[in-house]
């Protein structure tokens, strides 16, 4: 990125999570995923959505921590919700029974259909990497109202195919949902570091719909495994503004010196 | 009902080879104490339930105990995969592993209909997931009121299920706090249950009526052991460990390392040992 397009020097990452905050809404009931997506909740919460409830899988209800979590169970989300609930309960009666506005997810390998794995890399049974799973991916991605997504970039991300459904976004394209029964909206926003996109609204592929300040198609093309459409009216991402950069770059030094704490020495 | 016994104990009247076998904790109170007992006595061939598996499944499938798990996500929270079971299940090392995956939904419904009797819980769930495909025990059913076509999972009824808890009253009741993940269906679902407590306390008088409990007479055995769930944490008394679980990465990275590390702080240990981990941590709670 050019100075000029860049007079308060954001890496692209801040670009990433603080577009991300700004999709969301004052009463939006956001069920969030840890990495990315907590952060950018976050920054929301403490910029322009001071109301939006904040929900972590581990049953904290309108959580507000001063610090990023590190694990979805972490003391603080309790400590700081409106209440906190047993596990099957949050499952059953506030994501299934269709309280939750947005599902906000991160994924590991990611299609032009917003379908998500975050279970294998390579054959399920003979897995080349066993990754973690998909935990509550499954029913957000199908339970909550829209599901936003937001990742870096990278050719080995955002593949043609992926290795394993591990949550469905719009599957084969069009009205695969429907057909299957799903009729919640599915991935209606995807935040890269590089760019906004929003699905095509009869294909429902993910068309780039704003780039952010200083990013070329080519930048966006060489970073994504699959033919990227772009929108015939592209929009500039607006670049972060003070309150918004001051107020992530505070949250993630609260969050570093939160997390070291007194071992330091002994996790470095 | 709950005998207060010590917690070597307490696993060898309760535990087996060959059980089916839930420590539960959601990030929260996760039952380490009793997992290294368990290690220190040998079982094996366990199979492990857990909707978390995280350090303490990691360190059982890497001394070869487990035939076989069930989860749903088996990661290092918040700093990536567990390679121990990443190695049985990649390489079949030190043992190969049944692997029977879910969705968390799919798991909190299996405790909830064990604990609750039924057969099998139903709910709407694993719509155009992968899982659907790999574990044949995704199954559906079509409601007779309406139609809709919902999933349908086995219920969970481990043989005995270990939860570590804040405090018990001198009669044997359990209480539980904060995050209270599924530790209470994970109980009332297995056949036996036992508990490790950070203390004991002469009633529960003063608690506000509507807190979680476990009733004496839900409990096979209680161990108190402070520090119990250690690198995890325990609401109120101390706070999470996150460097151990960014070490935790590296030890178990190498199969060498990871045998050095369980012999000198399992094998070689005990369950008094766990106070004095978490003594740095109790002021930050």
């Amino acid at each position: 990125m050019s100075d000029n397009h860049n007079p308060l020097g954001f890496s692209p990452n801040e670009m990433m999570t603080i577009a991300a905050s700004r999709a969301l809404r004052n009463d939006d009931v956001c069920f969030v995923g840890i990495g990315a997506p907590s952060a950018a909740c976050n920054v929301a919460r403490l910029t322009h959505a001071p109301d939006i409830t904040l929900i972590y899988e581990s049953g904290t209800i309108g959580t507000a921590p001063d610090v990023l979590p590190l694990s979805i169970g972490d003391g603080e989300l309790c400590e700081t919700a409106v209440t906190t609930v047993a596990v099957p309960e949050m499952f059953r009666y506030w994501l299934q029974g269709g309280r939750i506005s947005i599902g906000f997810l991160g994924a590991a390998q990611l299609d032009k259909f917003g379908n998500i794995n975050t279970t294998v890399i390579g054959d399920y049974f003979h897995p080349k990497t066993r990754l973690p799973g998909g935990g509550g991916a499954p029913e957000i991605a199908t339970s909550s109202k829209e599901i936003y997504i937001t990742m870096a970039q990278t050719r080995r991300g955002m593949v043609e195919k992926i290795d394993f459904f591990t949550s469905f976004g719009h599957g084969e394209g069009g009205d695969h949902r429907k057909r299957l029964g799903i009729d919640t909206a599915g991935p209606t926003l995807l935040i890269t570091d590089l760019a906004i996109w929003k699905p095509d609204p009869a294909t429902k592929e993910f068309t780039v719909v704003s780039m952010h300040p200083g990013v070329t198609r080519e930048q966006v093309q060489e970073t994504c495994g699959w033919v990227v459409k772009f929108a015939e009216a592209l929009d500039e991402t607006p670049a972060p503004s003070e309150l918004e950069l001051t107020t992530l770059r505070d949250l993630q030094a609260r969050t570093k010196a939160a997390h070291e704490g007194p071992w330091k020495a002994k996790a470095a | 009902m709950a005998k207060f016994l010590p917690l070597e104990q307490a696993v060898a009247e309760n535990l087996n080879n060959g059980d089916s076998v839930a420590f539960e904790g959601f990030t929260h109170l996760i039952p380490t104490a009793a997992a290294h007992e368990a290690i220190r006595q040998g079982f094996g061939d366990l199979t492990l339930i857990r909707m978390t598996p995280d350090l303490i499944y990691d360190q059982m499938i890497g001394m070869g105990m487990a035939k076989k798990i069930v989860f749903s996500y088996i990661g290092n929270p918040g700093v990536g995969l567990l390679r121990r079971a990443r190695d049985a299940i990649e390489n079949g090392f030190p043992r190969s592993i049944e692997v029977e995956e879910h969705s968390h939904a799919g798991m909190a419904n299996a405790y909830e209909a064990g604990a609750a009797g039924l057969p099998c819980a139903v709910f709407r769930g694993y719509r155009g997931a992968g899982l659907a495909a790999v574990n044949p025990n995704i199954k559906s059913v079509t409601c007779p009121f309406t139609g809709e076509v919902l999933a349908a999972v086995p219920s969970i009824r481990p043989d005995v299920t270990f939860i570590h808890a804040q405090k018990a009253d001198r009669k044997g009741n359990v209480l539980v706090e904060g995050i209270i993940g599924i530790q209470k269906e994970a109980v009332l679902a297995a056949k036996r249950a036992v508990v490790t407590v950070e203390e004991v306390v002469d009633n529960f008088d003063d608690l506000h009526p509507n807190l979680t409990v476990l009733p004496r007479w839900t409990i096979a055995a209680i161990s108190v052991v402070p520090g119990g769930s250690h690198p995890s944490y325990a609401h109120g008394y101390y706070a999470r460990d996150n460097a151990a679980y960014l070490e935790w990465d590296e030890i178990a990275a190498d199969r060498k390392k990871f045998q050095a590390w369980m012999q000198a702080n399992v094998i070689e240990k005990s369950a008094d040992d766990f106070a004095a981990r978490v003594g740095h941590l109790r002021k930050a709670a």
